[in-house]
């Protein structure tokens, strides 16, 4: 008999029994949609995430005001101080922090940014120069204000990518343009590069970076910093740079316990890694989701396959009465099994891809790993052809009278 | 149903002398078998069949002798539990003996492999069970064609010998219908259509018309007669004596153990 013979026999068995066929192939879709879906979950939260760090300065390390934890702070509130700016003069001097190369004291204030009929809230941010390399800030047109701006108390702004575009309208050049920070008059000097949905926690690109006296005199006051972003000289003496800081701050703040600071250092570093780590245990979490509906699908395939030849085992008692060759009903049953396996492959995969293009919330999308696609789809065929062939196989070689007897 | 005097079994099946090879294949994996005039279709040396082991075992066929020579139609009788469906299915080569030899056309089966068997089981004989054994959810079409897409018969000449079987057991109606669309009568005689479809030399029939009522039984029986008058071997399982009478010879299964019935028919 010929192999399109077998084909017939198996394509029609397959419709002759669509309840069956179709609860097989459903056991191969779930597991491959899921792992699709699933893996491409986490690799596109991962790459979120390492966008993210990047967008983050690198070997900068920012201080920042804490309360202190613990009996002894809770206990002597007084003896939390903020950040001042002689602690951001403290920082510079060469003698006390050889390993710092630059200090960046910080101010920010929410202000309303006008031009014209055009207004909105943004983030005013005082610094100095320092701030840009720090922030990982670029400027895309004009320049950064300077030095000389800070120290005469300039009132120049580089404006955040949105806020040039939201205030002055898309593709018109704002610098040498004057806009209103709070009713006081600034002049722009510059616009940033966008940093888009990778660019730090808060949106940079609708952020507006003035020297800090000029932010100070109009926004904030001369009180406190809100942070003090701290430049090492290299990566490579990063943490003798930290121990500075931590010196140089732990005596001007009096603090003797270094559990009980009132104040933190917070590195990029140190967010890469706690990222990082948060990161893989969330991946390795999805991959053995991934791996348990591959596991479900695949004791579903096994299931539904070993059911449906030993239902029919029977059926493979006539065809041998009839003289069907052990060859020609393992071939059916083979075909019936590949044709179902890779038509729900075919499907789960579609699935999977499909809804993988469904926007997520937060801006992050689904990726889609191939080897897990491969991987998926090889093991949930590979079962359906294996646990429809093998008992198909065994049930080929029973005598034909005890295949017949077989309930 | 058309009765099967005007139909002679070779208009059914065009094809096919009995004992010929019909198919090109059967002289490729069957060996020759020595000289074929004398040598008796079926040939049971001493065979015993033993179902379970220990205290359960049933001794369904106790050494049991018999040989049939080509032509010959013997009916088979004995009390329900015998032994007599045992037998056939060994002769059928459905099933292996515990201990004996079997010889069919001088070949012993148990030198056969599982494809040579194969080859003989689609070849050279035609099988009705006892119960049917049609296969479900499939048309009476479907099928009584089955053994001829075994037998690798081509599309047109198939389409043509299922319609003119199941025409000569009166469904040329039916053939789309499935198993369970049709009546226990109806599904016996697409099983009749089906072991007579490839013209076998070897009919073993499990009590055919069990289920049929006295018109169909006559018609299935005079089927037989016409497949017996061309020269094919029959060996037919029966509780009816009337049915007993049409054959040659009666041989009684009784406990395990053959007798012959002798003056049942000249
Ligand atoms: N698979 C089996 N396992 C164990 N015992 C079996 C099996 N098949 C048949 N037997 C036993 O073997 C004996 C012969 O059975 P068999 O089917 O040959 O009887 P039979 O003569 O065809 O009866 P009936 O007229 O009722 O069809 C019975 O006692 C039966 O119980
Ligand atoms: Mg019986």
């Amino acid at each position: 008999m010929s192999s399109l013979e077998i084909l017939r026999f198996a394509v029609r068995a397959l419709l002759a029994n669509r309840l069956r066929s179709l609860l097989t192939m459903l056991g191969i879709i779930i597991g491959i949609t899921a792992v699709i879906i699933l893996t491409a979950l986490g690799n596109g939260a991962s790459q979120y995430i390492s966008n993210q760090i990047t967008g983050l300065g690198a070997s900068s390390v920012t201080v920042a005001a804490r309360a202190p934890s613990g009996t002894a702070g809770a206990a002597a509130g007084a003896s939390s101080r903020p950040l001042t700016s002689a602690d951001a003069t403290a920082l510079a001097d060469p003698q006390g922090a050889p390993d710092v190369a630059y200090v960046a004291p910080v101010v920010q204030s929410s202000a309303t940014v006008t031009s014209g009929a055009n207004s909105e809230t943004d983030t005013v941010i005082g610094s100095t120069p320092e701030y840009f390399p720090s922030s990982n800030s670029t400027v895309a047109s004009g320049r950064a204000y300077t030095q000389a701006e800070v120290d005469d108390g300039r009132p120049v702004a580089v404006l955040g990518s949105t806020v040039a575009s939201d205030v002055f309208g898309a593709g018109v050049d704002p610098v040498g343009r004057t806009v209103l920070i709070n009713d006081s008059p600034f002049q722009v000097v510059g616009v940033l590069q966008s940093k888009g949905q990778g660019g730090g926690f808060s949106n940079a690109d609708s952020n507006v970076l003035a020297p800090i006296s000029t932010v100070q005199s109009t926004l904030t006051g001369y009180g406190n910093l809100n942070q003090i972003d701290v430049g090492a000289r290299s990566s490579a003496v990063q943490t003798a740079a930290e121990s500075e800081i931590y010196s140089i701050l732990d005596r001007r703040h009096n603090i003797t316990d270094p559990n009980d600071r009132d104040y933190q250092l917070i590195s990029s570093a140190q967010i890469a890694q706690v990222l990082n780590s948060t990161l893989s245990t969330l991946s390795l979490l999805l991959a053995g989701i991934a791996g348990i509906s591959l596991l479900v699908g695949g004791i579903g395939i096994t299931n539904i396959m070993l059911v449906s030849v030993t239902e029919r085992t029977r059926e493979i008692g006539i065809r041998k009465a009839l003289g069907a060759p052990p060859s020609a009903i393992l071939a059916q049953f083979l075909i019936e099994s590949v044709i179902l396996s890779a038509l729900a492959g075919l499907i789960g995969v579609g699935i999977g891809i499909a809804l993988t293009w469904i926007p997520l919330p937060g801006g992050f999308r689904a990726i889609i790993v191939p080897t897990a696609v491969v991987i998926a789809v090889v093991v949930s065929i590979g079962i359906g052809v294996f646990f429809g062939g093998y008992p198909a196989r065994r049930a080929s070689r029973l005598r034909p009278i005890e295949a017949l007897r077989r309930e | 149903m058309v009765p099967a005097a005007v139909l002679p079994a070779a208009a059914v099946v065009p094809a096919a002398a009995p004992g010929d090879d019909e198919h090109p294949a059967m002289t490729r994996t069957i060996p020759r078998r020595p000289d074929e005039a004398d040598v008796p279709v079926l040939d049971v040396r001493a065979m015993s069949k033993v179902y379970g082991e220990g205290d359960t075992a049933v001794h369904a066929l106790r050494e049991v002798n018999l040989v049939v020579r080509r032509g010959e139609y013997v009916a088979v009788v004995g009390q329900s539990g015998s032994g007599k469906s045992t037998l056939l299915n060994i002769l059928g080569c459905l099933d292996a003996p515990t201990s004996g030899r079997y010889l069919l056309d001088g070949l012993d089966v148990a030198d056969l492999d599982e494809q040579q068997q194969s080859v003989l089981r689609n070849r050279q004989i035609g099988f009705i069970f006892q119960s049917f054994n049609l296969i479900p959810r499939t048309t009476a079409f479907a099928n009584v064609e089955l053994p001829m897409v075994y037998a690798g018969v081509s599309r047109r000449d198939r389409r043509q010998r299922t319609e003119a079987a199941l025409d000569l057991v009166g469904l040329a109606g039916r053939s789309d219908h499935r198993p369970n669309q049709l009546s226990g009568g109806q599904q016996q005689r697409v099983a009749v259509a089906r072991a007579l479809v490839t013209s076998p030399a070897l009919l073993l029939a499990d009590e055919p018309t069990g289920n049929l009522d006295t018109e169909s039984t006559a018609d299935v029986l005079n089927l037989f007669d016409g497949l017996h008058s061309t020269g094919r071997t029959i060996v037919l399982i029966t509780h009816d004596d009337e049915v007993a009478e049409r054959a040659d010879r009666v041989v009684v299964v009784s406990d395990g153990r053959l007798s012959e019935r002798n003056g049942v028919r000249s």
